[in-house]
């Protein structure tokens, strides 16, 4: 594994793992991601991982008063982070949840679906095919609560996002900009192409952890009825 | 219990800040200007990171329904409590049915009060601060508006014997305390310095004339800006090459330039990462002087090396613990 470490303020150090955006690279940063949670370095604060970094914020005061070193805390942390890397058994497979995230695809609740199709030249249903047989993955939380930037939609169903976004997206909207799919777990506004909507919540700030989705999770759309929506969105509350 | 007469511009609960749920999404708010937050939290015998009301340009009016030991710290908005006026960065005691004003903005622009006890709001995700965008925590996940009432905690050790020791003098509707922090005993700069800032990550990857422009020009806070950063206004500045930047996170300070060439400032309700190039990093020391400033205020930028700052850093956090020590024999 390569690596680079960059101050990010003076609370922060930035480990990247790789410069773009690859299977690969994600699973390194899963990795360190698994071994923060199983271990986390009494210096840490909290971690965020994304595409190709993954960011340790840590207290620089703490770190000088617990360890009575005389080397900067940014120091101090690589050097952790470097001992923690060489330790750790890179090589055990990290564990990969799957979740499944029902959608009622078109009508009042994906009234994009149609500007989709036929931007592709496909009917509807195909569009939903398509979207429902992929192999997603999410790469990282960020832009908003519980937000999944998701990697792995068909090219087939590509498609811009719209010339002038929306002020509001309903929360738990069902989107497309370009080659990313997503779902919104807040209400926003936005410039994606809408195919539906999931009765699931992506965000609950009384949960722990409050976000349905975490880095790392496979995902599995399946498509569901109007009515079977209705009656998932009711019982869910 | 104090009640909010009139809500003012924009007056939030804010702590220290929601940590640990970054890696979902969720953003660290909390009070724009910590110094300011710490430092009338401790002047109330608080813990540092209870929440206070953070008060923006223009102020409220609050009625304390209690007796209640209070401080103000930050910009100066002309506060008076029954009409007569009030210093700021000391012990305030006060009596049940005063009133708090605050009128013309003299310096800065973000205020906060701090009561002994602090206020009794939920905590969410391990803080009481206000998410705005998200309506979480605070007050009900909103700013507070006319007709809230909000509760006092219990106060602790510290904060009853400072409250003793100045109602010895309670005659008045207020007592306040004789001495003051000088808050600029925490700043390393003077009144029209640069803010000082280490380059970023991609700063390398600005064209020499932007790296240059940079450090040498003025920029002005534009009227868009917020609790999440302050969008500056200025000489363009633009990479040498195009380049396809991946989202990472930032961070309190981080500066970040969207391709129109206009570098934002990220502050206390950024989002937890960015897909911008970042050009720099304000030092710590200098984030309070930057969250005092306002809409149409000109600052200008100069280089500090990363060690320099986190010299800094510890220099600033020994000085508040030794304020924290201060307090504490003073009134044992």
């Amino acid at each position: 594994m390569e690596y680079e470490l960059y101050p990010l303020g003076e609370d922060a150090v930035l480990i990247e793992l790789g410069k773009e955006i690859n299977l690969e690279t994600h699973h390194w940063v899963q990795m360190i991601t698994g071994l923060l949670e199983d271990n986390p370095p009494e210096w840490m604060i909290e971690y965020i991982p994304a595409f190709t970094t993954i960011t340790i914020f840590y207290d620089p005061f703490k770190i000088i008063k617990a360890f009575k070193s005389n080397q900067l805390p940014y120091t101090y942390v690589c050097q952790q982070i470097n001992f923690l890397f060489e330790q750790f058994n890179f090589d055990k497979s990290t564990q990969q949840r799957l979740v499944e995230i029902p959608v009622c695809y078109g009508g009042e609740l994906g009234p994009d679906l149609d500007i989709v199709a036929s931007v592709n030249q496909l009917t509807p249903e195909e569009v939903i095919q398509i979207h429902t047989s992929g192999d997603y993955i999410v790469y990282m939380i960020g832009f908003a609560p519980g937000f999944p930037y998701i990697g792995g939609m068909s090219e087939k169903i590509a498609t811009p996002r719209k010339e002038s976004p929306r002020l509001k997206i309903p929360e738990r909207s069902v989107g497309i900009a370009g080659m990313q799919t997503g779902i919104y777990p807040i209400e926003t506004p936005g410039g994606w192409q809408l195919i539906g909507r999931t009765p699931i919540r992506l965000f609950t700030p009384e949960a722990n952890p409050p976000s349905l989705l975490r880095a790392g999770d496979k995902i599995k759309f399946t498509a569901i009825s109007f009515e079977e929506y209705q009656a998932l969105e009711k019982r869910i509350g | 219990m104090i009640i909010v007469k009139k809500a003012g511009l924009l007056t939030s609960i804010q702590d220290l800040g929601r940590r640990g749920f970054q890696k979902y999404g969720v953003i660290v708010s909390g009070a724009m200007d910590r110094l300011a937050h710490r430092v009338a939290n401790l002047l109330v015998g608080n813990e540092e990171d209870l929440p206070t009301i953070e008060i923006t340009l223009l102020g409220p009016t609050i009625e304390f329904k209690q007796d209640c030991l209070i401080a103000i710290c930050g910009g100066d908005l002309s506060a008076t409590i029954n009409g007569k006026p009030i210093g700021l960065w000391r012990p305030i005691l006060v009596k049940a049915n005063s009133e708090l004003k605050f009128g013309a903005c003299k310096t800065g622009c973000r205020v906060y009060l701090a009561v002994a006890g602090g206020f009794t709001v939920p905590t969410v995700m391990n803080s009481k601060s206000t998410y705005l965008r998200a309506g979480i925590g605070g007050y009900e996940g909103r700013p507070l508006r006319t007709g809230d009432q909000l509760s006092v905690g219990k106060t602790g050790e510290l904060s009853n014997r400072i409250m003793n020791q100045l109602s010895r003098f309670f005659t008045e509707d207020i007592v306040e305390e004789k001495w003051q922090v000088n808050p600029m005993r925490f700043f390393e700069m003077k009144r029209g310095q640069a803010i000082r800032v280490i380059k970023g990550r991609h700063f390398h990857l600005f064209s020499k004339e932007s790296q240059h422009t940079f450090f040498q020009n003025d920029y002005t806070i534009s009227n868009q800006s917020d609790r999440m950063g302050y969008r500056l206004k200025g000489k363009e500045l633009i990479l040498s090459e195009k380049e396809e930047m991946i989202s990472e996170a930032v961070n309190f300070g981080t500066i970040q330039v969207p391709a129109d060439g206009n570098p934002i400032i990220l502050l206390a309700d950024r989002q937890t990462t960015g897909g911008y190039p970042k050009i720099g990093q304000v030092a710590s020391v200098d984030l309070s002087i930057l969250a005092q400033a306002k809409p149409g205020d000109r600052i200008r930028f100069t280089e500090i090396s990363f060690e320099k700052a986190q010299f800094l850093y510890l220099k600033r956090e020994r000085k508040i613990h030794e304020l924290k020590l201060g307090i504490y024999l003073k009134y044992s």
